[in-house]
């Protein structure tokens, strides 16, 4: 148990003492007594950096299910602890944030933080578990607590929908990464990640290796928002926006992110591998930028540029993986450029698109809408928010001085590359993901420009809003000026991250390429001289520019896209059929009807029973050991059919009566000449009784008709009795066919006079040698008979209005 | 005799069967018992018939039929009693309450 497991678990005792603090300090903002955790958590998650630089990843082992090889094992590498430093440092910004934006008097503060906090937690615990259990419960702690976070406003529609939506999706690629999980542990026999890392060489031809790696890559695409599993993210908006600033863009679709990086040294090396991270982070890229641009809401433009950066990141992850191909250092530091880029944009996203939707949060608090149409002009009202804005979008769009612009260069780098891996055939297709890359860059910038110009540019038109704007509080702006000022510092000095942050993290996703003692060289200079990604960068500029004052104009641009198709009618339609289809399987055959039922169960008596009695060869006619037949016992067999058969043609009640008793007689009769006289004593007081009870209930039944049915319905259930009576009459052939062993029954034959002091060996059977059966078949005919007593005697409400029946 | 037997036995599941696949409740309740006798003799039958005397040691017989499955049988007399005597008292209360006695009017509720 180190300081770590207690880091992870420190939230988890937040949100469980936040509501008691609240309660002993109900004057407080609930917000203010959480901050404390993740500031502490950042500032330890801090000072692990150097830690983890002079003495590598600390880890600690803590045993939870030994027998499960289940064990909460933490693993801080360079990996973990940037996704962590993430975590904690946007969350608390977020915490400050969400203090002066959620109100007081208003919300359900309490479940807001509780959730946040689980959130948080379970995020921590994601990134530096080291058992893929253990990841996969956190991962699903997630989904649910962004669940309960989009659904905060429960009582709107909208909310409840996109909560649902975001639920069944990301749940959904949790369950396929789980299997993914099981699958690699049948292949090593261990669920920790750093064994399973080692053991990556040796995996590579195992026939599960493959279906592993797209299992645990459709759960990293649905919680990464990728296509065309995005269509969660934009109906996540309805939550309030602290929770879209943390969770949709900063943290919860990084997971994706993270165990796609994390998951890197295992699968990297094969080509599906990255062929489809790449490719779909590409498709992601380009779809995203483009849906972006048509937006109207200022929270939906943010969400397509979220998905639309998170494949860039994605597809960088992807390229990056192309290191693995080779041998030869050289090389693959060359392609080990692409990961680098990840690593460094990851880490500009998470900052930008912080700052972006606090100002989105800002605007709509100030103003009360959030629809770009009605906005305009609030330059002059709002200065702080259009600077930080104007930052923020301008780092999205890759401009110098901000830090995306460096992202942005590297990712043209990683493109560039990739061409010239011949290894990988990717001669015609490479030139494509430059080109793919660049508009999408340029569609990137036309919406960039057209979150900061639509909302604070333009002409002033306060008429149309329904608050009188103004600049936010100084409390609200806080943060998202941290995320800006950060902005503007890793802009101009980025290698402040180099050797702190991204070098570990690369060298946590390419552990295998370096030699011991080695550092990749990470510097990353704003100036880099007259090449081609420069020149790509003035192209996507002059072109945005282009994009963006044509944009009223065109309807290309602006109108949205296939009204008609969209996969947010495939996934509503697929569900509402999905509840059709099987809304109409049981009503096809949970009909209610209970010889439906029962022909089910007796077909299938028929099928399985007649099935193994043909396969197993099980009928064999051993007529040998069979005792012969008298003339009495001829008679007594004839009587007892004829009585049966007849029964069904019985026209009254009475008849049909007697003819049943008449066959219980008979098997008492049977019981007589099979020398069982206990047997026939019973059978004959019980047929007695039933049949006085039988004549005292019918006396109140209807009169017996004969039933008006079809022909169809009667021959129906002649085959199925037949079937059934064939199948029986073939049980007992075979089974009296041929005695496999001896029977017990000498045992008691023996020992009944001895043992037990009786003569009648089946009485003893029932009250000595098997007395349990005894007690409980009392207990049976006791319960009967209270049931009984109940029926009649109790009345029921609603048993004074006769024939009204009970609901 | 066991093979005819096992003929009576079929016929005792064919009728029980057939009556429980209709539709008044009568018919039901006397379907049970004919599968009842029916599964009683093929306990019986599947032990051996007639391999010797009674299992009363008063006999002092060379050799007794079996007595295991006769006890088995007669525990499971006196539970089936128990059972269709309930049985017959709820369809008693249902025809009842509900006036009818056609299963297929029985169907309960849509929002089961």
């Amino acid at each position: 148990m180190l300081l770590l497991h207690f880091a992870i678990i420190l939230p988890f005792l937040f949100a469980f003492i936040g509501p008691l603090l609240q309660k002993a300090l109900p004057r407080v903002h609930t917000g203010w007594l959480m901050l404390p955790a993740p500031v502490f958590l950042f500032i330890y998650m801090m000072s692990l950096i150097p830690v983890n630089r002079e003495r590598g990843p600390l880890q600690g082992k803590l045993s939870w299910m030994p027998s499960l090889g289940v064990d909460f094992d933490v693993y801080a590498d360079g990996l973990g602890l940037l996704f962590a430093l993430i975590i904690t440092g946007i969350g608390s910004l977020v915490v400050l944030y969400s203090i002066y934006y959620l109100d007081k008097n208003k919300e359900k503060l309490t479940h807001f933080y509780v959730y946040l906090m689980l959130f948080m937690g379970a995020m921590l615990g994601l990134v530096l578990s080291d058992n893929a259990m253990v990841l996969y419960g956190f991962w699903e702690l997630t989904s649910i607590s962004s669940f309960l976070l989009i659904a905060f406003w429960h009582k709107r529609e909208r909310s409840r929908y996109g909560a649902l939506k975001s639920m069944v999706i990301t749940v959904f690629g949790g369950l396929a990464m789980f299997a993914g999980f099981l699958l690699l542990y049948t292949v090593t026999g261990t669920f920790s990640i750093r064994e399973w890392i080692a053991e990556a060489p040796s995996m590579a031809n195992d026939a599960l290796f493959l279906p592993a790696m797209l299992l645990v890559l459709l759960g990293a695409f649905t919680k990464s928002a990728q296509f065309p599993f995005h269509i969660w993210l934009p109906d996540a908006m309805e939550a309030p926006t602290p929770v879209s600033a943390y969770l949709h863009s900063a943290t919860m679709v990084k997971a994706g992110i993270y165990l796609v990086a994390r998951m890197s040294p295992v699968f990297a090396g094969q080509q599906a591998w990255l062929w489809l991270v790449s490719g779909f982070g590409v498709a992601t890229l380009i779809y995203g930028s483009y849906r972006a641009m048509k937006q109207t809401d200022l929270k939906a433009l943010l969400a397509f540029s979220t998905i639309s950066q998170l494949g860039l990141v994605m597809s960088l992850f992807g390229l990056g993986s192309a290191a693995a191909f080779y041998t030869g250092t050289e090389q693959a530091l060359f392609y080990s450029k692409a990961t680098m880029a990840a690593v460094f944009h990851l880490i500009n996203h998470a900052i930008f698109k912080g700052a972006l939707f606090m100002t989105a949060g800002i605007v709509d608090h100030e103003t009360g809408t959030r629809d770009i149409r009605r906005l305009g002009g609030l330059m002059a009202v709002m200065p702080i928010s259009f600077t930080i804005a104007v930052i923020g979008a301008f780092s999205m769009a890759g401009i110098p001085p901000f830090n995306g612009f460096l992202s942005k260069e590297m990712f043209f780098t990683s493109v560039l590359n990739i061409r010239e891996a011949e290894l990988l055939g990717l001669h015609a297709w490479g030139a494509l993901i430059p080109v793919i890359a660049w508009v999408a860059s340029v569609f990137t910038f036309v919406y960039s420009m057209l979150f900061v110009f639509r909302t604070f540019g333009g002409k002033k038109s306060f008429e149309k809003l329904e608050k009188k704007p103004h600049e936010a509080p100084l409390g609200m702006l806080l943060p998202p000026v941290t995320l800006a000022s950060l902005a503007i510092v890793f802009g101009l000095f980025p290698n402040l991250l180099s050797y702190s942050l991204i070098e570990p993290a690369m060298a946590a996703v390419h552990p295998n390429l370096l030699e011991p003692g080695k550092q990749f060289m990470v510097s990353i200079h704003l100036w880099h001289g007259f090449t081609a990604e420069l020149y790509m960068t003035a192209g996507v500029v002059a072109l945005g520019i282009v994009l963006f004052l044509l944009h009223r104009r065109t309807a290309v641009l602006h109108a949205p896209l296939f009204e008609r198709v969209s996969l947010n009618r495939v996934y509503d339609s697929g569900l509402k059929l999905l509840d059709r289809f099987s809304g109409s399987v049981t009503k096809l055959y949970m009909t209610g009807s209970i010889r439906q039922y029962l022909i089910y169960i007796f077909v299938f008596i028929i099928a399985a029973l007649g099935a193994t009695l043909v396969s197993e060869g099980a009928v064999q006619l051993d007529t040998s050991g069979f005792a012969d037949m008298s003339f009495y016992e001829a008679v007594i067999i004839i009587a007892l059919i004829l009585s049966a058969i007849a029964v069904p043609f019985a026209n009254s009640r009475l008849m049909a009566i007697i003819l049943t008793g008449v066959s219980g007689y008979m098997v008492t009769l049977f019981f007589v000449i099979f020398r069982a006289p206990d047997l026939a004593l019973t059978q004959m007081i019980v047929e007695t009784v039933s049949v006085a009870l039988f004549l005292l209930c019918f006396y109140h039944l209807p009169k017996l008709k004969k039933e008006v049915v079809k022909l169809r319905f009667k021959l129906w259930n002649l085959l199925i009795a037949v079937g059934v009576g064939t199948v029986m009459t073939l049980v007992a052939l075979s089974a009296s066919g041929g005695s496999s062993f001896e029977s017990i029954s000498h045992y008691f034959l023996e020992n009944s006079y001895t043992l037990a002091g009786g003569k009648n060996v089946v009485n003893v059977i029932l009250v000595d040698f098997r007395g349990f059966d005894t007690m409980l078949e009392i207990v049976v005919l006791g319960i009967a008979s209270y049931g009984i007593y109940a029926l009649i005697r109790v009345k029921l409400k609603g048993d004074q209005e006769e024939g009204a029946i009970e609901t | 005799m066991e093979l005819y037997m096992s003929l009576a036995i079929g016929v005792l599941f064919t009728v029980g069967v057939y009556l429980v696949l209709s539709k008044s409740l009568l018919r039901i309740i006397l379907g049970t018992s004919f599968l009842t006798h029916g599964v009683h003799l093929l306990l019986l039958t599947m032990s051996r018939l007639k391999t010797g005397a009674a299992p009363l040691l008063g006999e002092k017989a060379d050799a007794y039929v079996d007595p295991l499955p006769q006890a088995l049988i007669l525990t499971s007399i006196v539970i089936s009693f128990g059972v269709t005597s309930f049985f017959f008292v709820l369809a008693y209360k249902a025809y009842q309450k509900l006036g009818t006695d056609d299963m297929e009017q029985l169907r309960g509720s849509d929002d089961e």
